[in-house]
């Protein structure tokens, strides 16, 4: 079979699906070539906070991005609602990031006060709080917690829904979604782009790689770069409970449906198949500490799982000089910025041109003279 | 709807379902009591809270789900009835402290 496509998507996980969503909401024609369900896939195994506290440390744009992202994602949860019928779940008042013991108050509150002196990053209103106010807000916390940081900006959602969401939408938009199809090798002449897969040729008039950690093979194909730093995570995940945590934490959230998440690990690692048990345990004494009741929990699940991060944690969007019409789409925060995909990305690929006032500094150019600085696109 | 055997000769101990006694035999499970006792002892599901009684009776549906003695979403049809126990039908999610 061959059917030519206006653009063809590499990767279905949540920054491919929303990008083909948003293709084919602007009505263009999309396939989305995705491998199978054994691919290691971070859409799967993400922590699900819309999250902006903290985010761009050493890259201002990205705070913005990011805060952009935030406040796009009530209008894409609507959509997805009015398209689809499921409701993705979205909490956006404001998030925590709870500390135990004195040293961690005083860490953090260095670290907000680093950010408040970055330009724009003092607007999304990041601040310190005493334990006895964060006590207001979240009643059951232990007598270790020492205080935290709040940001009224952050928040949460269902983000397997919205990845179920972001499927069932586009297939409604008539993208068509090919799995089992991982993509060998991509030629591109004559305006056209010809991939290579297990099933056959695929040619599309523009091609958008959004493939994780495959983007770092596929990119150079098209004369683009996308470096990748290996991360792995895990979460622990509890029985349900009634609900006791009105805000998401970096480190714990209660889901729509009650069950606790529990996890913020990050290993230097690839291999998503052994869990690292003596980091599960540390995740949970920790949880316990901040919310005593929690040890009374049965836990129901855990799982260790691969994150796409870019080598300084921060996102790579690029279109090639040499391949025009290939563009690169990678980062580590595919929930956070789902609605960005989705709206804003989804109408420069069709448009042809990345927006450089938006996304011009996510260009990998920035690693060419700099080998990755070692910034802080995560916490 | 249950019955018990003709002949069972097995000892006989008091268990408390939402405070009220219940006779029950040595050696049954919570679930199989609560089924035994001809009362009510449905549980709300804890998403949607759909009405649901003890079905595998084997440790497998977790749709025997109950508070036993303070202590919330236990599987009654894994846990034997003690004398004097507390029993609880679950009304959706676990509670706080429970």
């Amino acid at each position: 079979m061959r059917k030519d496509y206006d653009v063809a998507v590499v990767g279905g996980g949540l920054l491919g699906s929303a990008i083909a969503w948003g293709l084919g909401r602007l009505g263009q024609r999309v396939a989305v070539l995705d491998e199978g369900d054994i691919a290691k896939r971070a859409s799967r195994a993400n922590f699900a906070l819309v999250w902006v506290q903290s985010k761009g440390l050493g890259m201002p744009a990205y705070t913005g991005w990011t805060v952009r992202g935030s406040q796009a994602w009530p209008k894409l949860a609507d959509e997805l609602k009015a398209q689809t019928d499921l409701d993705v779940a979205l909490q956006q008042n404001g998030g925590f990031h709870l500390t135990l013991g004195e040293a961690e108050y005083e860490q953090r509150t260095q670290l907000v006060a680093r950010m408040h002196n970055q330009t724009g990053a003092a607007d999304y209103r990041m601040e310190m709080l005493l334990a006895s106010e964060v006590k207001k807000m979240l009643p059951l916390i232990g007598p270790e917690v020492s205080g935290g940081s709040f940001c009224p900006f952050d928040g949460h959602v269902n983000s397997l829904r919205t990845f179920r969401a972001f499927h069932t939408g586009m297939k409604q938009f008539g993208v068509d979604y090919l799995p089992e199809r991982p993509v060998a090798s991509i030629a591109g002449d004559g305006g056209e782009f010809r991939l290579a897969t297990s099933q056959g040729e695929m040619r599309a008039a523009k091609v958008v790689l959004a493939a994780g950690n495959v983007n770092q093979t596929l990119a150079p194909m098209v004369g683009l770069s996308a470096p990748m730093g290996p991360t792995r995570g895990q979460i622990v995940v509890t029985e349900r409970t009634v609900p006791f945590l009105p805000h998401p934490l970096t480190t714990i959230r209660q889901t729509d449906e009650g069950t606790v998440m529990i996890g913020d690990s990050k290993e230097d690692e690839l291999d998503d198949r052994v869990q690292n048990l003596p980091i599960n345990a540390v995740m949970a004494d920790r949880a316990q500490r901040m919310f005593p009741h929690l040890a009374r929990l049965n836990v129901v699940r855990s799982w260790t799982g691969i994150r796409v991060m870019p080598k300084d944690g921060f996102p790579i969007y690029d279109q090639s000089e040499t391949h025009p019409g290939a563009f690169v789409a990678c980062c580590h925060s595919g929930v956070t910025l789902a609605a960005n995909h989705a709206f804003d990305i989804a109408r420069m690929v069709k448009g042809g041109a990345l927006e450089p006032e938006l996304v011009g500094a996510f260009t990998a150019q920035r690693f060419v003279n700099d080998a990755g600085a070692g910034g802080s696109g995560y916490y | 709807m249950f019955k018990r055997a003709e002949g069972d000769t097995r000892r006989s101990v008091t268990i408390h379902v939402e405070g009220r006694a219940i006779e029950a035999r040595e050696g049954d499970s919570v679930s199989a009591a609560l089924l035994a006792s001809g009362l009510d002892a449905r549980r709300a599901t804890a998403v949607s809270g759909a009405k649901r009684l003890p079905y595998c009776m084997m440790g497998v549906c977790f749709d025997c789900l109950v508070t036993i003695d303070g202590v919330g979403n236990r599987q009654g049809c894994l846990v034997p009835v003690v004398d004097g126990m507390q029993i609880e039908i679950q009304k959706g999610k676990r509670e706080i402290g429970k």
